[in-house]
C-alpha cells in the first residue's frame, strides 16, 4: 500500500465524520475501534517501513496549488516514523482509559479529528501542509479543554489558542520568505521542505529566518519564557486532554525544530547553541523547582513536563547523532511516560475528585497495583537505568557534552531534582498511614485502567532494556540528516561542530 | 449649421455596455410587470433577478479582454472582467436571501429588486471604465440604489444607517468631483491613460507634486470612505448594525470590490509614475485600519457589529495589497475578495437564523453575543458552520480565507516588504481573538434558559445560501488553483 500515509491521515477524519451517525451509548466502542485500527495501521506502516533507507519513504506527491508550489507531499522517515506510532498509540490508549461520561461522542468525534492532525503534521513534508496541520490542531484541544475542562477552562483554552495561534503566524511569513527566496534562486515556486533543504541560505537570512521558526516551534514546545500556558491547559483539561497535550502536541514543537531549522539553516543553529541551550537549562532546572513547590500533583507532572522537554531541546542543539537521535528517542519516551502519569492522576481524581497531594498518603497499602505501576512510570520519568526515560536523557547528556560539559552538568541536574520532586511526590502520596478516612475505601485499578496502562509499563521496560529496534531507523536517519547538514553549512565554525559519524558516509543520503 | 455627427456602430463597440444594459433592462422589466400586475409575488421577481444576472454574467465572462468601447469611455480589461464577475456573483448569491423571511416587508416590493438591479448595473459601470466621469456616475446610481434599499428596511435604526449614509456618502462625492476637477485642471484629460501620458511627461516641472497631492488626497478620501478605511470608517458599524443582516454582508464586499478597482486604476497610476508617498500614504492607512479596526471590534458586545469592524480590517488588510502594486498584489485583492465573499456573507446571513420581535437578550443589540451561547446544544449544525466561518476569517487553513490572507503575505513578501507580512500576521493573531469569542459563546457555554420560545428562520433558501457559502468555504483548497490561474492571467493581461 504505497499511499498508507493518506490513509492514516483521512482515515480517523473519515472515521469522525461517520461518527455523528453512531448513536450516543456506542460511541466510545466505537472511537476505540477506530483508534485500533488506526494504530494497527501505523504497526503495517513500521513494519513495511525498509529501515536500512535513511531517506523519505512511501512518499506521496499530488500537485494542491501548482502556480502557487503547494503540493499534497507526504513521507516518513525513521525520525517521524515512531512519533507517528506513539500519536496513535496514545490516542487508542487515552480512548480506552477515558472516563468521561458526559458528551462522549462528541468528545469521540473531537479525539478522532484531533488524531488526523496530529497525523499529518508529522508526515506533511509540504510546509503549507505542515502549517494546516499544525493550525487546525489547535481546534479540537481548544474544544476539549474549553468543554471538559475545569473552572477556568475558558480562559485556558484561549491563551491555548491565540498563543500559538501568534508564534506560528510569524513562523508563517518564516515560510513565505523561504519560499520567495527558493523562486527569486530557481524560479520554481515551491513549499516542498526537501526542495528547501538544497537551499544554502546566507548567514544573516538563517538568522531572522531561524528567529521567525523559532518563535512558532518554542512556543509550542514550550521552551522556557514562552511556558505560562502550559500549566493553565493542563491544569484545566481533562485528563485525556493532558494526555495527549504532553505526550504529542508537545512534540509537534521539538519535531518541527529537527525537521525545519536544523536542516535549514545549519550555521543559525550552530549560532544559536548557547542561547538555546541556557534557555533549555533555564527551563529544566527552574521548572524542576517550581515542580517542586507544587501541592497538585498534576501540577507537578506538568511542570515536570516542561522540565523534560528542555532534556529535548538540549540534545537537538547537541549538533551530533547521539543528541539528536537521543532527543528524538526522549520525545517518544516523555510522551508515553508523561502521558502514563497524567492517566494515573486522572484515575485517582476520579476516585477523589482532588488532586492534592495532601489529600493523600498510605495509597499504596489501599491500591497497590496502582502504586506499582504508578512507581514504574516516576522511576521511567526520572531516568532510572533500564527504563525508557534513561536511554534518551542519556544520549542527549552524552552527546551534549561534547558541546559544553559544564552545561551537561547543569542539565544533568534535571535527574537529581526530578528525582527529588517525584519521589517527594509519591512519599506523600503512597507511602505513610492512611491518614484520611475517605482513602481507606478507595477502589483499585478496574480491569479497564489496568489493560490501559500494561502496553504503557511494556513499552517502558521493553525499550528501557533494548532500544535498538527504535533507535537504529533514527539515527540512520539523524546521520543522514548531519552529513547533509555538515555539507551544506557554510560558515567553518558549523561545519566544525557538526559532528558526522564516521558510519554515516554510508549511510545514505537525505533526498 | 452643426455637422451632424457621424459615428458608426461599429466603432461604438455596444457589446462592452452589454452587461449594465441587460441589468438595467432587467430592473425595468421588473418595473414594468408591478405596473401590469401589482398583486406578483416576490418569489418572482427574486428568480427574475436571479435570472437577469445569470445572463449578465454570461454576457460579462463572454467579453473580450483590453477593449475600449462606447466614445472610449468603457475599458474591458482583465480586472474589470472578473470584478464585475464577482460582484454579479456575490449578488446571485445574496439573492435568494430575499425569499427567507416572511418577516421583512422590503422584499415584497418590486422596487427593491429593480432597484438592486440598478445597483449591480452601477457598479459595474464604475468597474468598466477609467473616465473619471463614468466612474463617478456608477459610483453615484450605485450608491442612491443602495441608500434606498437600506432605509427600506423600514426600522427608526435602518433610517438613520439610510440618511448617515447618505450623507457621507454625499459628501464623499464632493470630494470625488473635486478630486476629478484637480486632475482635469491639471492634465486636460479625465481619461486616465491620457492623465497617466500627460503626467510622465510633465512629472519635472515644479509645483506638480502639489497639485497631484490636491488630487490624490482628494479622492482618496473618496475611496477611504467607500473602503471604509480610517479614519473614514466610523459610518461602516452603525449602517451595517441598521441594515438587515444579509445586506449588511453584501455592503461589506460588493461595494468595495467596485471602490478596490477604482482604487487600483487611480492610485496604481500614481504609484507607476513613481510617486513614493502614494504608496506610503496607503500603507498607513492599510495598517492603521486593520489594527484600530481589530481593536474595536476585541470590545464590541453585538455580533453583527463584531463582523462590521472585521471587514473594516479585513479591507485594511487588501487595501495593503495596493501599495505593492505588483500583479500578485493585485491578483491577491481579487482572491481574497473572491474567497472572503463566501464566508463573509455566509457569516452574516448566519444572523438571520434566529429572529426576535423584541429585543430579548439586550435593550441596545440584536445580536450581543449572549444571544449565540449554547447554539450548539441548540441547534449543532447551525453552530458548527457558524464556528467554520469565524475559523476561516481567523485565517485558520485549510478554509478559504486563509488562502487569501497566505496570497497577500506572500505577495508582501514578494515585493520586500516582510515587516508588512509580519504586521498583517500578528493582526490575524488579535483578530482571531474576537472570532474565538463567539465560538466560545457557541459551544462552551450553556444557553439561555429563560428565554420564552426563539423562532428559528430555517427556511429553505437560506439553508442553501449557507450551505453553498459554507461547500465554498470547506472546499477552497480545491479551486484555489483555477481561480489564482484565471485571476493572475486576467490581471496580467491587462497589464497590472
Amino acid at each position: 500500500m504505497d499511499n498508507i500515509l493518506s490513509v492514516l491521515i483521512f482515515f480517523p477524519a473519515i472515521a469522525g465524520l461517520l461518527g455523528f451517525v453512531v448513536d450516543k451509548k456506542s460511541a466510545r466502542a466505537y472511537g476505540i475501534t477506530v483508534a485500533a485500527i488506526e494504530f494497527l495501521l501505523s504497526l503495517w506502516l513500521w513494519f513495511s517501513f525498509d529501515t536500512g533507507n535513511a531517506g523519505m519513504q512511501f512518499v506521496e506527491m499530488i500537485p494542491l496549488i501548482p502556480d502557487f508550489g503547494v503540493n499534497y507531499y507526504l513521507g516518513v522517515d525513521g525520525i517521524s516514523l515512531f512519533i507517528i506510532l506513539m500519536t496513535t498509540l496514545m490516542t487508542l490508549i487515552g480512548m480506552v482509559s477515558m472516563s468521561i461520561e458526559k458528551d462522549v461522542k462528541n468528545m469521540i468525534i473531537t479525539l478522532l479529528f484531533l488524531e488526523m492532525t496530529m497525523v499529518g503534521v508529522f508526515v506533511a513534508l509540504d510546509a503549507i501542509v505542515f502549517y494546516l496541520f499544525w493550525e487546525l490542531s489547535l481546534v479540537p484541544m481548544l474544544y476539549i479543554i474549553g468543554a471538559w475542562g475545569g473552572p477556568l477552562r475558558v480562559y485556558a483554552a484561549v491563551k491555548f489558542f491565540l498563543y500559538t495561534f501568534m508564534g506560528s503566524l510569524v513562523m508563517l511569513v518564516g515560510m513565505l520568505f523561504v519560499a520567495y527566496v527558493y523562486h527569486s534562486l530557481t524560479g520554481v515556486w515551491s513549499f516542498a521542505i526537501t526542495d528547501w533543504y538544497a537551499l544554502v541560505l546566507p548567514v544573516n537570512y538563517q538568522l531572522w529566518l531561524f528567529a521567525a521558526f523559532f518563535l512558532g516551534f518554542a512556543i509550542k514546545v514550550p521552551m522556557f519564557p514562552f511556558h505560562t500556558w502550559l500549566p493553565y491547559a493542563h491544569g484545566q483539561a481533562p485528563t485525556i486532554g493532558s494526555v495527549i497535550l504532553a505526550a504529542v502536541l508537545l512534540k509537534m514543537g521539538t519535531y518541527g525544530f529537527v525537521r525545519f531549522s536544523l536542516p535549514m539553516f545549519p550555521d543559525a543553529s550552530v549560532m544559536m547553541i548557547t542561547p538555546i541551550a541556557v534557555l533549555a537549562i533555564i527551563m529544566i532546572i527552574y521548572t524542576a523547582m517550581v515542580a517542586y513547590a507544587q501541592k497538585d500533583m498534576k501540577q507537578v507532572i506538568a511542570y515536570s513536563s516542561v522540565s523534560h522537554m528542555g532534556i529535548i531541546m538540549i540534545g537537538i542543539f547537541a549538533m551530533n547523532a547521539e543528541g539528536i537521535g537521543g532527543s528524538v528517542f526522549q520525545m517518544l519516551s516523555h510522551g508515553i511516560v508523561s502521558g502514563a502519569l497524567f492517566m494515573l492522576v486522572g484515575i485517582i481524581y476520579d476516585r477523589r475528585h482532588t488532586k492534592l497531594m495532601s489529600e493523600f498518603g498510605g495509597l499504596a497499602s489501599v491500591m497497590p497495583k496502582y502504586a506499582v505501576i504508578f512507581g514504574i512510570m516516576l522511576m521511567a520519568s526520572v531516568g532510572l537505568p533500564l527504563t525508557i526515560g534513561f536511554v534518551g536523557e542519556f544520549l542527549v547528556l552524552l552527546g551534549f557534552y561534547e558541546i559544553s560539559p559544564v552545561m551537561t552538568v547543569l542539565a544533568g541536574t534535571s535527574i537529581i531534582i526530578g528525582a527529588v520532586y517525584m519521589l517527594s511526590v509519591y512519599k506523600k502520596s503512597f507511602f505513610g498511614p492512611v491518614t484520611k478516612e475517605e482513602n481507606k475505601t478507595l477502589k483499585d485499578l478496574t480491569p479497564r485502567e489496568t489493560w490501559s496502562l500494561i502496553p504503557l509499563v511494556a513499552i517502558v521496560v521493553w525499550l528501557g532494556v533494548y532500544p535498538k529496534p527504535v533507535l537504529d531507523p533514527i539515527n540512520k536517519s539523524v546521520n543522514a540528516m548531519l552529513v547533509f547538514m555538515e555539507e551544506k553549512a557554510i560558515t567553518a565554525e558549523a561545519k566544525d561542530i557538526i559532528k558526522v559519524p564516521q558510519s554515516a558516509t554510508t549511510a545514505g543520503e537525505v533526498k | 449649421m452643426f455637422e451632424p455627427i457621424k459615428v458608426s456602430l461599429e466603432s461604438l463597440n455596444l457589446v462592452t455596455l452589454a452587461p449594465m444594459l441587460i441589468a438595467i433592462a432587467g430592473g425595468l422589466v421588473i418595473l414594468i410587470l408591478d405596473l401590469i400586475n401589482s398583486k406578483l409575488h416576490k418569489s418572482l421577481y427574486v428568480m427574475l433577478t436571479i435570472l437577469i444576472l445569470i445572463v449578465d454574467f454570461g454576457a460579462t465572462i463572454g467579453l473580450n479582454v483590453n477593449e475600449r468601447g462606447f466614445f472610449d469611455v468603457m475599458l474591458i480589461d482583465g480586472i474589470s472582467i472578473i470584478s464585475q464577475l464577482l460582484i454579479i456573483v456575490a449578488s446571485i448569491l445574496f439573492t435568494p436571501l430575499a425569499l427567507t423571511s416572511k418577516r421583512f416587508h422590503e422584499y415584497s416590493y418590486p422596487e427593491f429588486f429593480a432597484l438592486f438591479l440598478f445597483m449591480v448595473a452601477g457598479f459595474q459601470f464604475m468597474v468598466a471604465s477609467d473616465n473619471l466621469i463614468l466612474i463617478f456616475v456608477g459610483l453615484e446610481t450605485a450608491s442612491l440604489s443602495l441608500y434606498t434599499l437600506i432605509a427600506l428596511h423600514n426600522r427608526s435604526n435602518s433610517y438613520e444607517a439610510a440618511v448617515k449614509y447618505f450623507t457621507m456618502g454625499a459628501l464623499a462625492a464632493g470630494f470625488f468631483a473635486m478630486g476629478s476637477a484637480v486632475v482635469y485642471g491639471l492634465t486636460g484629460s479625465i481619461e486616465l491613460y491620457q492623465v497617466a501620458q500627460v503626467l510622465s511627461v510633465r512629472m519635472g516641472e515644479t509645483g506638480i507634486m502639489a497639485a497631484i497631492l490636491g488630487s490624490s488626497v482628494l479622492l482618496m478620501v473618496t475611496l477611504a470612505f467607500k473602503l471604509s478605511l480610517f479614519p473614514f470608517h466610523t459610518w461602516a458599524p452603525d449602517v451595517y448594525e441598521g441594515a438587515s443582516a444579509p445586506l449588511a454582508g453584501y455592503m461589506a464586499i460588493v461595494p468595495k470590490i467596485a471602490a478596490f478597482v477604482v482604487a487600483i486604476r487611480i492610485f496604481g497610476m500614481y504609484i507607476d509614475l513613481g510617486i513614493e508617498w502614494v504608496r506610503i500614504m496607503i500603507l498607513i492607512l492599510a495598517i492603521v485600519t486593520m489594527t484600530l479596526a481589530n481593536v474595536m471590534a476585541l470590545v464590541q458586545e453585538d455580533v453583527k457589529r463584531m463582523l462590521a469592524y472585521s471587514s473594516i480590517s479585513h479591507a485594511g488588510f487588501i487595501m495593503a495589497a495596493i501599495a505593492l502594486d505588483t500583479t500578485e498584489g493585485t491578483t491577491s485583492i481579487f482572491l481574497y475578495y473572491a474567497l472572503f465573499m463566501f464566508t463573509n456573507l455566509g457569516a452574516f446571513a448566519m444572523l438571520w437564523i434566529s429572529r426576535h420581535k423584541v429585543r430579548r437578550f439586550d435593550k441596545r443589540y440584536d445580536h450581543p453575543y449572549s444571544k449565540f451561547s449554547g447554539l450548539v446544544q441548540i441547534m449543532p449544525m447551525g453552530a458548527v458552520i457558524m464556528a467554520l466561518f469565524m475559523l476561516s476569517l481567523a485565517g485558520v487553513p485549510p478554509f478559504s480565507v486563509f488562502w487569501g490572507k497566505i496570497y497577500v503575505m506572500q505577495a508582501a513578501v514578494n515585493a520586500g516588504y516582510v515587516w508588512l507580512a509580519i504586521v498583517m500576521g500578528l493582526n490575524s493573531a488579535i483578530a482571531a481573538y474576537y472570532y474565538l469569542k463567539l465560538i466560545v459563546y457557541m459551544f462552551l457555554k450553556d444557553p439561555v434558559k429563560d428565554m420564552d420560545t426563539v423562532y428559528y428562520n430555517l427556511s429553505k433558501p437560506l439553508m442553501v445560501v449557507i450551505g453553498l457559502a459554507a461547500t465554498a468555504t470547506i472546499a477552497a483548497i480545491f479551486y484555489v488553483q483555477p481561480l489564482v490561474s484565471y485571476l493572475y492571467y486576467m490581471i496580467s493581461a491587462s497589464g497590472y
